[in-house]
């Protein structure tokens, strides 16, 4: 069971909770989030604490992550879009940090549960389709007629930019999900197959030297796709939420 | 010594054991991120700590490194003008340095002027004065020699005609009238 690759993604309850009917329990999924919110915020709180003029390297760090994330929202959304950049950060930060957590051993993965990314997938694009039918009304549905277009492909387009719009929230949830899930499937195996080769005795250990070589470089690649899958997310974030702000682009 | 087993297969976590036992349902081989059964309990985890956190970051953390990089961006723009009000300043003492330089220059070449103009004036006058002076000296000598001149023209006479009364004494014998012999010279010199 232990060397089940499959294993360090299932969900045991610390605390048992049942409202009607439904399992709230907090489980050991909550406890990651509850451990990527407190230091993910404690990182930023603490490090920017000093207000220094000059920044010291873990500000800098706060300060980076900042500039980061409201250059991408300016470039993607204009300075308009800059009313989402306490989401857009939370996500990348949360996402990030989730991510980041999950590559200590025996740490759970947040990022690696379909609904968790789904339901933050929803989050954006329920803000981009509340806050577009608020902002311009049902011009908001503008999105799905791209301007110029000739009326014998109208009904085609539209079917075609509604399906794209609806395949948004799975495209965004899946893509994250999928890769934590399988960056760690595979770091797992990997890692696996040392231990049991390890078992098999001298040449076992000898062999065992390529897969472990193979983990160490997984474990590189899972920390760049840590951070790359925390990027994309905010980008197309930040993508989606143009929509909302201009509809008729 | 290698032939350790995994640290994973040594150590199950406690929440292993805690959930087999508590529900063994979950363990059989499902794939844990379908099993819908978990995802009330993540969807409201999920909003809960996601929900504190965006409140957290946009009531206390953006605001602040919004406000430190405002502070930054203030005393960078302040800083440059107080360099580009610094610089003109500088630009104006170098002008003003320039210009009093250039008026010193003037000053300067006007005194040398000056200097030069009355040291030739008076070298002018003092020569004319040395000139007038030898002059003078030249005229005094001159009426002098004409002096002298005439006196020893004068005395010419009475020594020609001392000299002659003697001759006339010696060779004839006898006095020769005093004005006779002043005629004869006379006569003889002209």
């Amino acid at each position: 069971m232990a060397t089940d690759p499959i294993h360090q993604f299932q969900i045991t309850k610390l605390i048992p909770i049942e409202v009607g009917g439904l399992d709230f329990s907090f489980t050991n999924a909550s406890a990651f989030m509850v451990a990527t919110v407190a230091s993910a915020g404690a990182f930023l709180f603490l490090t920017t604490s000093r207000r220094g003029l000059v920044p010291g390297r873990l500000q800098s760090i706060s300060e980076m992550a900042y500039e980061f994330i409201a250059s991408m929202l300016r470039d993607a959304a204009g300075s308009q879009g800059m009313r989402f950049f306490p989401l857009v950060f939370s996500l990348f930060m949360f996402v990030l940090v989730g991510n980041l957590l999950g590559m200590f051993p025996y740490f759970f993965t947040i990022t690696s549960h379909i609904i968790v990314t789904f339901a933050l997938a929803m989050l954006v694009i329920g803000t981009v389709i509340v806050y577009g039918f608020w902002k311009h009304g049902l011009g908001f549905l503008k999105l799905f007629m791209p301007e110029g277009v000739p009326a014998v492909l109208v009904p085609l387009v539209v079917a075609i930019e509604v399906v794209s719009f609806l395949s948004r929230p799975i495209s965004l949830s899946v893509r994250l999900f999928a890769n934590m899930l399988a960056g760690h499937i595979t770091l797992k195996v990997f890692a696996g197959f040392v231990t049991s080769l390890g078992a098999l005795g001298v040449a076992g250990a000898a062999g065992a030297v390529l897969p472990l070589a193979m983990t160490v470089a997984l474990t590189g690649l899972e920390f760049l796709v840590a951070f790359l899958q925390a990027y994309v997310f905010a980008v197309l974030t930040c993508m989606y939420l143009n929509d909302a702000l201009h509809p008729g682009h | 010594m290698f032939v350790t087993p995994g640290f994973a297969q040594d150590l199950p976590p406690a929440l292993d054991t805690a959930h087999t036992v508590e529900d063994p349902s979950h363990g059989g081989g499902a794939f844990p991120p379908f099993e819908t059964d978990t995802y009330p309990s993540q969807i409201l985890w999920l909003a809960i700590t996601f929900g504190l956190f965006y409140l957290f970051l946009k009531r206390v953390v953006l605001p602040r490194i919004a406000g430190i990089l405002e502070v930054r961006r203030d005393r960078i723009a302040q800083d440059l003008d107080e360099a580009a009000r610094m610089k003109e300043e500088a630009d104006a003492a170098l002008a003003a340095y320039e210009q009093e330089l250039a008026e010193a220059r003037r000053k300067a070449g006007a005194i040398a002027q000056e200097a030069r103009d009355s040291a030739k004036a008076e070298a002018e006058a003092e020569r004319r004065r040395v000139e007038e002076a030898l002059e003078a000296r030249l005229e005094e000598a001159e009426t002098r020699i004409a002096e002298i001149k005439a006196a020893a023209l004068s005395e010419v006479d009475t020594i020609a005609e001392e000299t002659a009364q003697a001759i006339v004494a010696e060779l004839v014998g006898g006095s020769v009238d005093k004005r006779t012999l002043a005629a004869a010279v006379k006569a003889a010199r002209h």
